[in-house]
């Protein structure tokens, strides 16, 4: 049978991790190679580095991440952020990732989506949606959160679907950071619409946010805070799920 | 000893080559290489596979001589070789991912769509699954039954001749993810992503 995945992520900037509160706050708290390797022992069925990094000089340093973490864990790799072309993504699955999620270029340019799947495959090109709720339905927004787009989530995750994403990493902005559990309702609505995996994000604040969000209809959860402020560990959020009867692996 | 991973600019190999150095460890020698000697020479291949089994093939076909390179490795000299994920599928007659595509035809067989039950099951079949062994294999020692393996796939070789399959898993249908025919082996699923589970593998297949 196939397992719920468990997700820790880490937020990187200029090659440290950090976790954003609300996408600013900044707290500077460890190296993402050994909090990496802290989670694939613990269990962690992938990892995912979310790059923050904002100057252009400093982008480099999370080729170097990529590449040393690969040497040193062997589970999925999901890398985030900026990731602007084929060029990039070629160079961060030559570096060692497994996946690459796109964001603002796969809003601005959906023929990325398109020739990026068919280049690498779709099984390495996840689309990260960043929603937040307008009116009776939700809006995505680009550049981390910052710029509003006018375009529905929900028409949107449809469209990357058939542009050849292979998995969608789907983030509420209203829920991220306020650990106050994920926007389920906004999980429901695009698992049950596409037919690819979901990966649910933003506001996982105790293990039954986990729960809640598989049972939303999501193949996996994402969770930054949770995991890496040591509230929970990998392990124990995957035995509270199976003790929920969810499968996962241990 | 020499192990060769064939770089034939399909996909990304560096997570291939990266675990097959953890396991390796400086005793065996691990060449990343298209080079038609180095492949004959070495004693050991490894085929990966990313992206559609049509442009995978395409990208075997576009380095001259390398398709019978890696035939004769296997056929005549009778030389271990492993695929991985739709390197295994290529092993296969023909594919039907994107168009009709003809396989290398090493063992009978065909590639196919995973049948998603009209879209009950999410396609690609993507995370930890279970492998059911239904056979002994080499590549399989210490390894045991029910263990997690990680896939990433849409399509499922079919091999015509059963007794070829050494491991299925569960997902919409019961899918063949190992295959053992004499000295060639494929995985389905990803050992280089496998965590600890899946080095094992790895070492075992260096160890054949």
């Amino acid at each position: 049978m196939l397992k719920n995945r468990i997700i820790p992520c880490l937020d990187v900037k200029n090659g440290r991790v950090v976790k954003g509160i609300n996408f600013v706050d900044l707290k500077d708290a460890g190296d993402p190679v050994e909090q990496a390797k802290i989670y694939s022992d613990g269990g962690a069925d992938e990892i995912c580095f979310l790059d923050i990094t904002a100057s252009n000089e400093n982008r480099d340093t999370i080729y170097e991440v990529v590449d040393k973490t690969s040497k040193k864990c062997f589970v999925p790799l999901t890398v985030g952020g900026g990731v602007r072309s084929i060029d990039d993504i070629n160079k961060l699955l030559n570096c060692g990732a497994d996946k690459v999620s796109i964001n603002t270029a796969a809003v601005q340019n959906s023929k990325v989506v398109e020739d990026s799947s068919r280049k690498f495959g779709s099984q390495c090109i996840v689309v990260a949606i960043d929603a937040k709720r307008k009116d009776d339905g939700w809006e995505i927004f680009t550049h981390g959160g910052r710029n509003p787009t006018g375009i529905n989530a929900l028409e949107f995750a449809s469209k990357m679907e058939k542009c050849g994403a292979g998995e969608l990493l789907v983030t509420s902005m209203d829920k991220d950071g306020t650990q106050s559990g994920y926007d389920i309702e906004l999980m429901q609505k695009i698992s049950s619409m596409v037919n690819i995996p979901v990966i649910a994000s933003g506001g996982v604040g105790t293990l039954d946010h986990l729960v809640d969000g598989i049972k939303s209809g999501a193949s996996a959860v994402l969770a930054a805070s949770i995991f890496h402020y040591g509230t929970y560990s990998v392990n124990e959020a995957k035995q509270y799920l199976a003790s929920k009867n969810i499968p996962v692996r241990i | 000893m020499d192990v060769t991973i064939v770089d034939y600019k399909s996909g990304n190999i560096s997570s291939v080559i990266n675990s097959f150095s953890e396991v390796a460890k400086n005793k065996v020698n691990i060449e990343v290489t298209s080079n038609l000697n180095k492949i004959k020479l070495s004693d050991k291949i490894v085929l990966p596979g990313q992206g559609s089994f049509k442009s995978c093939i395409e990208s075997l076909n576009s380095i001259n001589g390398l398709i019978d390179t890696l035939s004769e490795f296997v056929l005549n000299n009778k030389k271990p070789l492993l695929g991985i994920c739709v390197g295994l599928q290529m092993f296969a007659d023909i594919g039907y991912e994107e168009v009709e595509t003809k396989g290398l035809g090493w063992i009978s067989g065909k590639v196919s769509k995973i049948d998603n039950h009209k879209g009950k099951y999410k396609l690609p079949h993507i995370g930890w699954n279970q492998i059911n062994i239904v056979k002994e294999s080499k590549i399989f020692k210490d390894i045991e039954n029910n263990s997690h393996m990680y896939f990433v796939h849409s399509y499922e070789f079919i091999p015509n001749d059963k007794s070829v399959t050494v491991a299925t898993t569960d997902y919409s249908t019961n899918i063949v993810c190992a295959v053992e025919k004499e000295n060639l082996f494929g995985t389905q699923f990803h050992p280089e992503k496998s965590d600890k589970i899946g080095l094992k593998i790895i070492d075992n297949f260096i160890k054949l």
